[in-house]
């Protein structure tokens, strides 16, 4: 079983990977952006750019965006690995890839105001363990941005400004206005992850696991699927795009998942993810090995 | 593509307009949330010749120091720059800035602020970081390191074919106003549609 500092160095690749790699699906979805959007127009620039940046940052291992962003990550290990163990380890990974400039010193003290230097502080990173039956470690992060974060949305339903009521109409209004309330401000063109249902905490934290599905999967469940794919469509239709400069792409996916809800609350949880969404995914083998995951 | 060289002066600002792309060098000072609010709370004297006809780049970069005691900027792109929307028409004006790069775009007191001393808002590509940080050619010095650290610290900068759009310029003209505005329609038409 897996020793504490070669978990360490393990969990330091897949931040770098995620810090500095974007994942191919992402890249290929800003291709089709590119192509789509007129010759000489601010849109088309701005892909551009986008791509220019993927290739440089990808070459140089360095990291795409200066906001590295809290460093959210979930695991999944065999039973008897002990969490506290993994915390530690993945704590101490940040630390390095901080030192090591694969992340930003991103973790600032609000009581003293002191930025910490190192990328830590209480509750940063967040760290989600949970056991599962097979021998390997999974482990799957996600890097996000402030300025995406700072536009994410959480409604209550019924909304009567937007004619909300409590079902996936509903959930559909509160996702389109979300989309028009951040602009260009998440870095558009964005990916949403977006969860009906939970409470207030349980309900983001649902909306960003959402973002750590590849564009290309599609959701199991028919209706949600449909939506998904309906909402992709819409959000589109919003001509905000890249950037907020005007376009025809505003969002390059829609991930939407749900949890049980109290009668008393029905919330939609909306977290934006930017352009450069930032994940990676990784199996750890008994023996240490990795394996890179879509 | 328009070149524009920093420090500047207020007749060549107040020939940009909207959409115009503009690669900048020169001379830029970075700073954001805690710069901001430190620079109206008094005229800080240190750091006003830096600010004085050039543009302040809303950024918090990460940095490398070098062996040599130097730094080096190793990623750079823009931060969202409507959180300095309450300080930065104030900040024009103490210190007659030319110029504001950041993304997102900026509300109404900074446009106004923009027409009143003559300056324009640069936009520049959000997350593309590598490719901003390769136009900074040299950091000059730093400002406030030790008490805001290294993403809120201004930089003093010199930067080369730095590539930015106008999306604010001196003449109150905003994409980001006719975006929101054409945005706003399609919304009311989808939400009229309803499924």
């Amino acid at each position: 079983m897996w020793q504490e500092p070669e978990l360490t160095e393990r969990f330091v690749s897949v931040i770098a990977r995620a810090s500095t790699q974007l994942p191919s699906d992402v890249v290929e979805a800003l291709r089709q952006a590119r192509d789509q959007e007129d010759e000489g127009s601010l849109a088309r620039k701005a892909l551009d750019t986008m791509l220019r940046n993927v290739e440089l940052a990808q070459g140089a291992w360095q990291p795409i965006c200066q906001d590295t962003g809290t460093p959210l990550v979930w695991i999944h290990h065999p039973p008897g690995v002990s969490t506290r163990m993994l915390v530690r380890a993945f704590t101490e990974a940040v630390k390095k890839a901080t030192a090591q400039q694969l992340l930003r010193p991103n973790a600032v003290d609000p009581l003293t105001e002191k930025n910490t230097g190192n990328g830590a502080a209480p509750g940063i990173p967040t760290v989600h363990c949970e056991e599962w039956d097979e021998e390997a470690l999974e482990v799957r992060l996600l890097l996000k941005g402030g300025g995406c974060e700072n536009v994410g949305a959480q409604y209550t339903l019924p909304n009567a400004e937007l004619g909300a009521d409590r079902n996936l109409e509903g959930v559909r209004r509160c996702v389109l206005d979300a989309v028009h309330r951040a602009q260009g401000q998440g870095c558009a063109p964005g990916i949403l992850g977006v969860c009906f249902g939970g409470d207030r905490g349980s309900g983001f934290v649902e909306s960003k696991r959402q973002l750590l599905r590849p564009l290309h999967d599609r959701n199991p469940i028919p209706v949600l699927d449909e939506l998904e794919q309906r909402l992709l469509r819409e959000a589109n239709q919003l001509g905000i795009g890249p950037m907020g400069f005007g376009g025809k792409t505003t969002v390059l996916g829609v991930k939407i998942g749900y949890l049980g809800r109290l009668p008393a609350s029905y919330f939609v949880s909306v977290s934006y993810m930017c352009w450069a969404n930032r994940r990676a995914g990784a199996r750890i083998s008994p023996q240490g090995d990795i394996t890179w995951l879509d | 593509m328009a070149r524009l060289t920093l420090p500047t002066d207020e007749a060549t600002i107040r020939s940009l307009r909207v959409g115009d792309f503009v690669e900048l060098s020169g001379r830029v000072i970075t700073g954001r949330d805690a710069a901001h609010h430190w620079l109206v709370q008094s005229f800080r004297q240190e750091v006003a010749p830096y600010l004085k006809d050039s543009a302040i780049y809303h950024v918090g970069p990460v940095v490398r120091k070098n062996p040599d005691g130097t730094y080096g900027f190793v990623a750079a792109g823009p931060t969202t720059s409507a959180r300095e929307e309450p300080y930065q028409a104030t900040v024009i004006g103490m210190y007659g800035l030319r110029g504001v790069i950041g993304k997102g775009g900026m509300g109404r007191k900074t446009l106004e602020g923009l027409k009143k001393f003559g300056a324009v808002y640069f936009h520049a590509v959000g997350g593309a970081a590598q490719v901003l940080a390769e136009r900074v050619r040299r950091v000059e010095t730093v400002f406030m390191l030790e008490q805001f650290g290294v993403p809120e610290a201004l930089w003093v900068i010199e930067v080369e074919d730095f590539p930015v759009v106008v999306t604010m310029d001196a003449h109150g003209g905003s994409l980001h106003e006719e975006v929101e505005r054409h945005s706003q329609q399609r919304l009311q038409e989808l939400l009229g549609a309803a499924g």
